[in-house]
């Protein structure tokens, strides 16, 4: 008989059956179930289903993060029935204005964890695989049925492999490798699949940095991306959890549909070209495009080794053109300012923004004009993806951004640094 | 029941960005609201010149991108019968079962229309058929086709909490 793999073992656990393999229908109750400013219309789907009241309040997680402090009244309006509701229906957790994003959030608060499952109403649910969870996004009907009935049919996933080896170099990050990968799978290569990292290459990465590689495979169409649990990844959890777990590894003789193996000593720092985070080429390929705009943060690259490595290329600097930074979450703000972090990148010419999601998908704080040009460390560059669909964005790592920052052209960070 | 429907045609990586733009995506809730932008950033002529049952028929990997299920609803009110590609995105696809909205998988046949084009949808064979050809319509797991049957999933579950109500 052959092995399981991640998914295999976690759906079945979600599922309280004792097996599962690939292709298997399950019905899943999760762990956790996420959502956030989108929360108030998913609450009027609940109301028109005719259910009276939420089946695991305290299984809910809801962050006010796409669009905070709120823009506009609409927006305000969209906090507000959703605070309402979170009252009317007694639910657990909502994290407020400023708290941070989702998937950075219930990371810091312990909410899920190793072997677990979480279904979000957000397509970078996946991000929640760092920490060897199982993570998908879902629509907002399906997170109302969720609410409503504590259950979701979950079709079982094939799996690839990614086995990462190596160490990477001076100012080359898992963004990186992210970008790398795509580029080398393409948009399609993961969909429907359960993308299951592996190797020596892992254990060299930070935990801010391990996030990215979860997070952007949703870019290659996963359902969920995971990474095998360490030592680290326990240690952070430790002061941060209220329950215990059950860590869960793939068998090593679990059947993969494709294996990919990428060594990370070589790899140049990458840009995501726009309109597609799969079009990548290395940095050296567009050096000198100019740019108006160098955005830091979102749930993919706004953790305290992003600012780092920001102040890093800032430090005695002064950018010759706009630079957002909004960190990934409060906690992050607070260390970035004990750490001497803000200082360094406001004298450098820095806007610093409330913890959330920012500009990344076009609300507010950091639209670009018609015509201007964006550098960000986000995860999607698709047309209007910033609010109109003529300003094109690159993507690439918070080395990159802040290096390009400086000279208002897309740069080389290792000259930088060098 | 054979019906006959006008294509739009698309080709591969269509995002939910260009079919429903996150910009509107927490002020905008009607759906004839939400109707008027679809589409808006890749092809501004659909919107004001979509008819009820014309059909998408596009390439790999539709709907990829951000979960926003306005990218489906979009469509539907805009009066789309049907999306045919050769791939969807995972969350699209469930998006698409749970508006009602019947998502086909046909392999390539964007390739062989042009949008203005028109198919022939036969319900009891199970079959779209253009000049080019008769292809089947890929079955669906039973436990899904009754979402799909229920007319999606809210109505699914309405039926399931409004039991016994008068």
């Amino acid at each position: 008989m052959a092995g399981r793999t991640f998914a295999e073992k976690a759906l079945a656990r979600a599922a309280g059956v004792p097996d599962a393999r690939a292709g298997d229908i399950l019905d899943v109750t999760p762990d956790l179930m996420l959502s956030h400013d989108n929360s108030a219309a998913i609450s009027q789907i609940f109301r028109e289903t005719g259910a009276a009241q939420v089946v695991y309040p305290e299984r809910i997680a809801i962050t006010l993060d796409h669009a905070v402090p709120a823009p506009t009244t609409r927006h305000a309006q969209n906090h507000a029935e959703i605070r309402e509701w979170v009252r009317q229906q007694g639910i657990a957790h909502l994290f407020e204005v400023g708290r941070g994003i989702c998937h950075q959030v219930i990371a810091e608060e312990g909410l899920i964890l190793p072997g677990e499952t979480v279904l979000g109403a957000d397509s970078h649910t996946t991000h929640a695989g760092w920490l060897g969870a199982f993570g998908a996004g879902v629509g907002r009907t399906e997170m109302a049925a969720l609410w409503a009935t504590g259950q979701l049919w979950m079709r079982v996933p094939d799996a690839i492999r990614i086995t990462l080896s190596g160490r990477l170099a001076r100012g080359v990050t898992a963004k990186d490798v992210a970008l790398h990968i795509l580029a080398a799978l393409g948009p399609t290569a993961a969909l429907y699949r359960s993308v299951e990292f592996a190797g020596d290459g892992l254990a060299g990465l930070s935990l801010d940095e391990r996030p990215v590689l979860p997070n952007m495979m949703a870019e290659a169409g996963a359902k969920n991306a995971y990474l095998p649990p360490d030592d680290a990844v326990f240690a952070y959890l430790e002061p941060r959890r209220t329950r215990d777990y059950t860590p869960l590894y793939p068998d090593p003789d679990a059947e993969y549909v494709a294996d990919y193996r990428f060594d990370l000593d070589s790899l140049a720092p990458q840009v995501a070209l726009p309109e597609q985070p799969d079009h990548v080429r290395p940095v050296t390929d567009v050096i000198g495009q100019p740019v108006q705009q160098a955005f830091i943060g979102t749930c993919t690259n706004g953790r305290l080794d992003d600012l780092r490595a920001a102040a890093q290329i800032l430090r005695g600097q002064r950018v010759r053109c706009r630079l957002i930074v909004i960190p990934a979450s409060a906690e992050v703000m607070l260390a970035a300012a004990r750490e001497g972090i803000l200082d360094t990148l406001i004298s450098a010419g820095a806007a610093i923004g409330t913890p959330g999601c920012g500009p990344c998908m076009g609300n507010h704080m950091g639209i670009p004009a018609p015509g201007e040009v964006t550098i960000s460390t986000g995860s999607r560059n698709f047309r209007g993806r910033m609010g109109t669909p003529d300003a094109p964005v690159y993507l690439a790592s918070p080395y990159v951004v802040a290096a390009s920052a400086i000279w208002g052209t897309i740069t080389d960070p290792r000259e930088v640094l060098a | 029941m054979r019906t006959e429907h006008r294509c739009w045609v698309y080709g591969d990586n269509v995002n939910t960005d260009v079919i429903f733009p996150g910009r509107y995506t927490y002020t905008l809730r009607e759906p004839r609201e939400i109707a008027a932008h679809a589409l808006e950033d890749l092809d501004p002529d659909f919107a004001p010149n979509v008819r009820p049952g014309d059909v998408i028929v596009a390439g790999a990997n539709w709907g990829c991108g951000s979960s926003r299920e306005q990218a489906v609803t979009a469509l539907k009110f805009a009066g789309v019968a049907l999306i045919i590609a050769s791939s969807f995105a995972r969350i699209y696809f469930r998006n698409c079962i749970n508006q009602g909205l019947l998502p086909i998988i046909i392999p390539g046949l964007n390739t062989q229309l042009r949008t203005g084009d028109t198919l022939v949808w036969d319900r009891e064979a199970g079959t779209i058929s253009t000049q080019g050809g008769v292809y089947p319509i890929p079955p669906l797991p039973p436990s899904v086709q009754a979402i799909l049957d229920a007319g999606g999933l809210l109505p699914m579950l309405q039926r399931r909490f409004r039991q016994g109500e008068p």
